[in-house]
């Protein structure tokens, strides 16, 4: 098999996360009772027309800049004829040789176009003996398509491409890409061809993919399956195929359908979309800083290494926690270990997100500064965290409060290491006699003694002193 | 005021009627007026068929925005007219539920698509009743009828509850006795509208006050095309004797040439078959209409498109469905279209030299007789004047000139987009001779 | 170009209309005869039209996200042919193993 190569296109259809839908009022929410988001114009009602979304433009436009490609003053929607239950028109309005974006690059693969178009209704197929049940909630919502070079040669590859892509369409809050509400779909188009060789091989189209790892799989096995058929002297047949998970293979859509003649025109319902300079130059100023430039700032200004910064970049509330944290402590380091380890752990097992965490970045800093100059120990430091998180205090008031500050006063320093004496004679003794490396346990037994309040560093010169 | 149902016996022009109707509003600049509505246009209270089983029995849970304006103006919203399957015809013959018949002379068809309408005019029904405009639904069955029929600029008018033909030629038009009824019923229904994305953002003017204008200040385009030497001399006599009376009264007569027209038809019968095809493809028995079950989706589909479609709608989505599909889009429709910018562009020359309006028949022949045109190319050249205007966008107003061998006929005025001014004011003028 | 038989029968089935065989050679026919009127437009010099169609065209405009859903005056159920559950129900599609498109 390794005297073949997989070459693979993605199109991925996205959601927008607007509030109504693309060409209606109708509300875009997920879950509601079937039919129940519809309304003459996505109901496909004789005599309605369609009226655009302005915000779906803005979120498209936002998607096709974040993908760095070129978005067109002028654009043209077009019908796609073609019959099924749940696309009410008998047409879907979408994108064809005027689209609104082309051009674009991502994680190393090119991005042909990002078009708009709306998305069909839901077909249950075994709810009802016989029946076919439909849902038009979904028809008439908002999506992009984001069609991919077939640029992507394996299937890590193109599951790095997918983890890429919703991540960045998170960072410009387009759309919620939940694979498994359908706010994120992919559809893969697959070949195969000797190594080394230029010409394109057959491409099937392989769809009903549910999860990045089923995309990983699915393309595995249509390769396998597709090199198969090659190395034995066959030709691969342009067909679409249907990922079963559960099975863990492909195989062909039962469906015989003559192979679509859509019918393209452009779409009479709808002039001309044209956007200014100035309202795409507005958009592009606007877009937040996108996962690789903050990624390389976070190394180059934070001096953060690659583990550190994939866990703080991952998500843009966390991302924007620490910057803040770092700013007020003057020391990143601190905040992101702290953040990487006692913060990420109790939002875990508190189940909230950064946004409501309890303890600011500010108090947090707080914290961290008292912490590195020395006047709490690490231990207590995580004990006063706690203590903040309940009760949403300072960490300088609490620290006070529940004497949580290192005891650095000879006096009560010399009454714990008393106290230790009295308790561990024998231990002592031989400590005394020159026994060095037991220096560590009794400091160990001092800090127990005093709750871990007293000063490691003093406890040790006192000992090593000879108290 | 109420509608006169009984002048409208034995014609099978009225599908069905509102005897609760009344006005909504107790002012308006229509209050009280009974206005009769093209069968393709949507109301609350009476069944939206388009004269197809199709959609027979169908009531639309939503109205149009041009019977909301009427209503708003306090007009009565009397009852729904006959027309051809889905607009489309020439001769409402084409009509699921029979053929409507010209009050003039019931044996012969009232003209089409909007037959209905203008029959519920020309006999007295209704004083006013909205038709609609594709490739001249409006005009030729006002002419065949002897009623002044109107067609704004495409865009002028919304479309929102019009049931789509072609999209890219549809609009709203309206019928009337006289020259200022029309104008005043266009004054109410144009306008923006947010709910239709083709509607124009531009303001409607006072069209009455073009009855004021002198016909001394037009200059009134005859197009060579437009009378062709095969023209019924007849036809071509009247027309004449109107352009001379113009010109007596002041007016300016130039000959000029819209070089495209004689391509107006074929070009007419791509794109609009086309953009049809598409626009019916709703009708799939899956939310409303009629549904006949079959032996799965596909027979579903297939028995109640073929059930519900008549001839000619079946003939035209099969001939819109070839024109776009694979192999053809670029000999048909996309060149229909390209050809269709020449014929636009015709209009803009003639109207940047100088030319007011343009003067031409609206109809090569009078009504004819019920059943005498059977050959489908035969009936579309009944169009043959008044589809350029479609074509192009440009408003036109069809105004009685008079009759041929007893049977009414119609003088034609063209005017630039959103000219609608000049058009009336050219109408106003042809009405006083 | 001449229309066919087969031809005929492949748009009726893009079309989901029923052609019988009897009524085929009659709509063959009728078409042709109104295909061959088309063929002026082969002939037409369309060198002078821009190609691009669009750009002098006015644009369109766009509507707020948000506003009052467009009601309807009655329930869906009163004109649907066939409702169960809030769903519009259809036969079975054979193909069930089709994905949502």
């Amino acid at each position: 098999m390794s005297d073949y190569e997989m070459v693979v296109g993605l199109e991925v259809h996205v959601q927008l996360k607007t509030r109504t839908k693309a060409f209606c009022n109708s509300p875009t929410t997920f879950g509601a009772e079937p039919n129940v988001n519809t309304c003459p114009i996505c109901l496909a009602l004789p005599g309605a027309l369609p009226v655009l979304n302005a915000h779906a433009v803005e979120l498209a436009v936002r998607a096709a800049l974040a993908l760095g490609c070129t978005v067109h003053g002028t654009s043209i929607f077009a019908r796609k004829n073609y019959f099924y239950p749940d696309l009410p028109k008998g047409y879907q309005i979408s994108q064809y040789d005027r689209p609104l974006a082309t051009g674009g690059r991502l994680a190393g693969v090119g991005i042909t176009r990002v078009h708009m178009e709306e998305d069909a209704g839901k077909s249950i197929h075994d709810r009802y003996t016989g029946a076919t049940a439909i849902d038009l909630n979904r028809a008439g919502v908002p999506l992009i398509e984001i069609v991919s070079e077939p640029d992507i040669r394996s299937a890590q590859e193109a599951r790095r491409y997918l983890q890429t892509l919703k991540q960045v369409l998170e960072y410009v809050d387009v759309s919620d890409v939940d694979m498994e509400k359908g706010s994120l779909r992919v559809d893969a188009n697959v070949s195969a061809r000797r190594t080394g060789e230029t010409k394109f091989g057959t491409k099937t189209e392989v769809k009903n993919m549910n999860t990045f790892s089923g995309v990983e799989k699915a393309l595995e096995a249509e390769f396998a399956r597709q090199v198969a058929v090659l190395e034995t002297g066959g030709r691969v047949v342009q067909q679409t195929m249907l990922w079963d998970g559960a099975k863990g293979e492909v195989r062909p859509a039962r469906s015989k359908e003559e192979s679509h003649d859509y019918r393209y025109f452009p779409e009479p319902d709808l002039p001309p979309l044209v956007l200014t300079d100035a309202y795409i130059d507005q958009i592009r100023r606007a877009l937040p800083e996108l996962p690789d430039a903050r990624r390389a700032r976070f190394r180059e200004q934070y001096g953060l290494g690659d583990q550190e910064i994939d866990e703080l970049v991952a998500d843009i509330p966390l991302a924007a926690y620490f910057e803040e944290t770092a700013k007020a402590s003057g020391n990143a380091k601190t905040a992101a270990n702290w953040m990487r380890g006692e913060l990420l752990a109790a939002l875990r097992a508190g189940g909230g997100d950064v946004q409501t965490f309890p303890v600011r970045p500010k108090a947090l800093a707080e914290l961290l500064g008292l912490v590195g100059e020395g006047a709490v120990s690490h231990t207590a430091a995580r004990t006063i965290f706690e203590k903040m998180i309940a009760t949403g205090e300072g960490a300088g008031r609490i620290a006070d409060r529940e004497g949580l500050r290192k005891v650095s006063d000879d006096a009560a320093l010399e009454q714990w290491i008393g106290e230790v004496r009295t308790e561990n004679p024998t231990e002592w003794a031989r400590f005394q006699a020159g026994e060095t490396k037991l220096q560590k346990v009794l400091v160990g037994l001092v800090m127990k003694k005093s709750k871990g309040k007293a000063d490691p560093q003093r406890v040790n010169q006192l000992l090593a002193g000879g108290v | 005021m109420k509608a006169d149902f009984a002048r409208a016996a034995g014609l099978n022009i009225i599908l069905a009627e509102d005897p609760e109707a009344r006005p909504s509003v107790d002012h308006g600049p229509l209050h009280d007026i009974p206005v009769a509505i093209k069968d393709n246009i949507a109301t609350l209270r009476m069944p939206t068929s388009c004269g197809s089983r199709i959609l027979e029995g169908y009531i639309s849970p939503y109205e149009a925005t041009v019977v909301s304006r009427l209503r708003a103006a306090g007009a009565v919203i009397a009852c729904k007219t006959n027309m051809d399957e889905f607009a489309m015809g020439s001769s409402t013959e084409h009509s699921a539920f029979g053929p409507a018949r010209n009050p003039v002379d019931p044996t012969r068809v009232p003209g089409g698509s909007s037959g209905g309408s203008a029959a519920a005019v020309a006999a007295g029904v209704v004083p006013i009743a909205l038709g609609s405009e594709t490739g001249g639904s409006v005009r030729q069955p006002a002419a065949f009828c002897g009623v002044v029929g109107v067609k704004p600029t495409y865009g002028r008018v919304s479309r929102f509850g019009l049931v789509a033909f072609a999209s890219s030629l549809d609009q709203v038009g309206v019928l009337a006795r006289t020259v200022d009824d029309s104008a005043l019923a266009m004054q109410i229904i144009a306008g923006r509208d947010p709910m239709d994305a083709t509607s124009a953002d531009i303001p409607v003017p006072e069209y009455r006050a073009a009855a004021a204008r002198p016909v001394s200040t037009l200059t009134i385009g005859r197009p060579r095309e437009y009378f062709p030497d095969a023209l019924d001399p007849a036809i071509r006599a009247r027309c004449d004797d109107v352009l001379a009376k113009l010109r007596d009264a002041g007016a300016t007569i130039r000959d000029v040439s819209l070089p495209h027209s004689g391509l107006a038809i074929p070009v007419y019968y791509i794109i609009a078959p086309a953009e049809a095809s598409s626009n019916l493809a709703r009708f799939d028995g899956v939310r409303y209409g009629l549904r006949v079950t079959g032996d799965g989706l596909t027979a579903m589909y297939e028995a109640t498109r073929s059930k519900g479609f008549g001839a000619e709608v079946t003939r035209r989505i099969l001939l819109g469905t070839y024109v776009l599909s694979a192999g053809y889009y670029d000999a048909y429709y996309k060149k229909a279209q390209q050809v269709r910018a020449l014929i636009t562009q015709d209009f803009h020359t003639v109207f940047n030299s100088g030319v007011d309006v343009l003067f031409t028949p609206t109809t090569p022949t009078p009504a004819f007789k019920i059943g005498a045109v059977s050959d489908p190319y035969e009936m579309y050249l009944n169009d043959i004047f008044t589809c350029t205007a479609n074509l192009a966008g440009n408003p036109a107003i069809s105004v009685p000139i008079g009759t041929v061998n007893g049977l009414p006929i119609g003088g034609q005025i063209i005017a630039p987009h959103f000219g609608e001014e000049a058009m009336f004011a050219a109408a106003y003028a042809v009405e006083r001779l | 170009m001449a229309v066919t038989f087969d031809d005929v029968r492949h748009i009726a089935s893009l079309a989901r209309l029923s052609v019988s065989e009897e009524r085929l050679p009659a709509l063959v026919g009728e078409l042709n005869a109104i295909l061959a009127h088309m063929e002026a437009l082969q002939r037409v010099d369309v060198s002078g039209v821009p190609a691009d169609l669009a750009a002098g065209m006015t644009p369109m405009p766009l509507r707020a996200d948000g506003g009052e859903q467009l009601r309807l005056a009655w329930p869906r159920e009163e004109f649907a042919p066939d409702m169960r559950d809030g769903f519009y129900l259809v036969p079975r599609l054979a193909t069930h193993e089709d994905v949502d498109e």
